[in-house]
């Protein structure tokens, strides 16, 4: 079993993007890019930010919404990775 | 100057460039000229038209007149903005200046930043004109004329830019009529007492007006070009491309970090207004180095890309108008690399990201604003940095639906793209290019900027052009392209835009970073002046000194911040008030 990393994502998110600015983090489930939290170049440095944190390289056809768009999905697709890595 | 009879008299900045032929009309009327300057010109044209004299004025300029007979000022302003022109009430008069800073010392007359212009800053990149950074100081919109009398100042227009309806299909124009055009508007701006140089980027429009300037001139042309250490940034191997081919005399002025972080200060204070790109800074050390070779006026390229469609963004919204049509299509995202070669981290995006960044619905396609809501929503996103009190201050507010508010009622009847060249030409180019990275600093220096692309009968000309011979495909620029085959090497001719950029926060940053940098973004300096969050503006400046600032949006925040501090430093020093309270 793998710890669920929601809150190590979410802190670099309000320490990177919203510069400590918690209350404008919007809820684990909402999309970052919609929320204005991220723009284009932020996505690449949110995968830099989980390559380097979690040891594991994203192919690019990972690097899409669907796995990265919200803390939720960023978690289930670092959770999803360790468990592969691991097997 | 005041006419003979002593009824007028007339103060002026800038340019007639057909004051020549405006003479000679004038003389076949009747009228005795004193001088042959163009300021006489205008007094005499004045006297002979009054409020109608604008129109037939071919010129960048701005200047007042005080008719002692109707007891009122007459004040006015190129059409296309490239003259600042300001002015204020205090305690029943209305002053006026080319620079807010004389304003300033008018007794009594106190200002402080203006916060929803800041907030324009850090949406639209620009205040929106009357509005500017200061409180209770107006700018003369472009196009328009004001009348100041005991009934109190009156504003209208007496130009403004149109296109045809989209349904009017407008018919094709030839490459030869925008070559005469553009012959002629050099022409006329070659007139001066004194040689006049070119600014060489090293792409399309500054290339081609050197060398339709080259033709003209008996000697060598002399140009002037900007030179960046950073490849992203360097357009050298292009500037002397064309130096060499037109035999120019070129001079080109290395432009490194340290540089640019040692004259922001005084950009600052020259551009009067907080400004989020570090670009005009080189500009303003070029217009020294073109003052101490001992030019004082130079032709640049500025205008071609508003008014022939030249800007990515005018490609950006193409692309994106078509995903909206077929918004599951993985491969129209691709598009979006094509737009930006320059930006390597673009172009590693997946077209999942490309799409779900740059893509709009169908709802979108009819919003006014659709082909600029990506860049001030970009822009915008540095507004995290924004202090409580600011945010409170500023609460309901929305910049971009005060510009939507401002459009012309045939605006809807447009094509989309001259939706987006409207936007570009009528507020950022006065509003940023000609002013902060333009006349501002240029006038630093006592250099003045000459746009050939701006003479009104071409601006008129490209507006009326169907929107295929200006954004022809992704092609930007398609006629003058066609112009510029026979002038320039293929080389210049097919190379795609590249946009004018400046290191940003890496200037700022590092092992030579200077002192103010430091002072200005402070926790305590932050705190004090109370519009950014202070440890805010720590993280950013921590995230800048590791390298990590790489997107546009941190680098617009680091640069926004540091110049309104600055601002507030230059121009409200001393004073008892916090611009929030």
């Amino acid at each position: 079993m793998f710890d669920n990393p929601r809150a190590t994502i979410r802190t670099f998110i309000i320490e990177n993007f919203l510069f400590g600015d918690a209350a404008s983090m919007p809820d684990d489930k909402a999309s970052l890019l919609e929320s204005g939290v991220l723009d284009s170049t932020g996505v690449l440095e949110l995968v830099g930010f989980i390559e380097q944190t979690w040891d594991f390289e994203m192919a690019d056809d990972e690097i899409v919404p669907a796995n990265l768009d919200s803390v939720l999905k960023i978690a289930a697709f670092v959770m999803s990775k360790q468990a592969h890595e691991a097997a | 100057m005041a006419s003979t009879d002593g009824r007028l008299v007339i103060s002026f900045n800038g340019e007639i460039f057909n004051h020549v032929e405006l003479r000679k009309d004038l003389e076949a009327r009747g009228h005795v000229f004193r001088t042959t300057s163009d300021t006489e010109v205008i007094l005499h044209l004045y006297a002979a038209y009054g409020d109608g004299c604008l129109s037939r004025l071919n010129g960048d300029f701005a200047f007042a007149i005080w008719d002692d007979e109707r007891q009122r000022m007459f004040l006015a302003r190129d059409r296309m903005g490239v003259r600042p022109l300001f002015y204020a009430q205090h305690r029943g008069a209305v002053y006026f200046a080319s620079e807010v800073k004389a304003l300033l010392t008018v007794p009594g007359f106190t200002s402080k930043l203006d916060i929803r212009a800041l907030d324009q800053i850090f949406t639209l990149w620009a205040p929106l004109a009357p509005r500017t950074a200061f409180e209770n100081v107006f700018e003369l919109e472009p196009g328009s004329y004001a009348i100041v009398d005991a009934s109190g100042t009156r504003t209208a227009r007496y130009w403004q830019l149109t296109f045809p309806d989209r349904d009017d299909r407008p018919s094709p124009r030839s490459a030869d009529e925008l070559e005469a055009l553009l012959s002629d508007a050099v022409r006329l701006r070659m007139r001066a007492d004194v040689p006049v140089g070119c600014y060489l980027s090293g792409g399309l429009d500054s290339s081609i007006v050197a060398a339709v300037a080259s033709r003209m001139s008996a000697d060598p042309l002399r140009t002037y070009a900007i030179g960046f250490e950073s490849a992203e940034h360097d357009e050298s191997r292009y500037q002397s491309i064309v130096a060499e081919h037109l035999r120019t005399r070129h001079l080109r002025t290395l432009v490194t970090g340290s540089d640019i972080a040692r004259d922001f200060r005084n950009v600052v204070t020259h551009a009067e207004r907080p400004i989020i790109r570090s670009a005009p800074s080189p500009l303003y050390a070029l217009a020294r180095t073109v003052r101490s070779d001992g030019i004082k006026a130079v032709l640049t390229g500025e205008g071609a890309d508003e008014i022939l469609a030249g800007y990515d963004i005018f490609k950006e919204a193409k692309v994106r108008r078509f995903c909206a049509r077929q918004p599951g299509s993985r491969f129209r995202p691709l598009l979006f690399r094509r737009l930006y070669p320059y930006l390597p981290n673009l172009a590693r995006q997946t077209p999942e990201y490309l799409s779900a960044y740059f893509a709009a619905g169908k709802q979108d396609l009819d919003d006014p604003l659709f082909s600029h809501r990506p860049r001030f929503r970009s822009t915008s996103a540095a507004k995290i940095l924004f202090s409580a009190d600011l945010r409170s201050a500023l609460d309901g507010y929305d910049a971009a639906e005060e510009m939507a508010s401002q459009l012309p009622e045939d605006f809807r009847r447009w094509h989309p793209l001259h939706q987006g060249q409207y936007l570009e030409t009528r507020f950022l180019l006065p509003g940023y290019i000609l002013s902060s990275q333009g006349d501002r600093m240029a006038m630093a220096h006592g250099i003045e900027g000459r746009f050939p692309f701006l003479d009104h009968r071409l601006v008129e000309f490209a507006a009326g052009l169907p929107p295929d011979q200006k954004l022809k495909g992704l092609e930007e620029k398609h006629l003058l392209r066609r112009v510029a085959r026979d002038l320039l090497p293929k080389e210049i001719v097919e190379r795609p835009k590249q946009p004018y950029r400046a290191p940003d926060s890496e200037a700022f940053v590092g092992p030579s970073s200077s002192a103010y940098v430091h002072a200005m973004l402070h926790p305590d300096n932050i705190r004090s002046t109370g519009l950014f969050d202070p440890s805010a503006v720590d993280r950013l400046h921590r995230k800048c000194e590791a390298g990590k600032a790489v997107g546009f949006r941190d680098n617009a925040a680091f640069i926004g911040v540091l110049s309104t501090e600055l601002w507030q430093q230059a121009f409200t020093a001393g004073s008892a008030c916090r611009a929030v309270a």
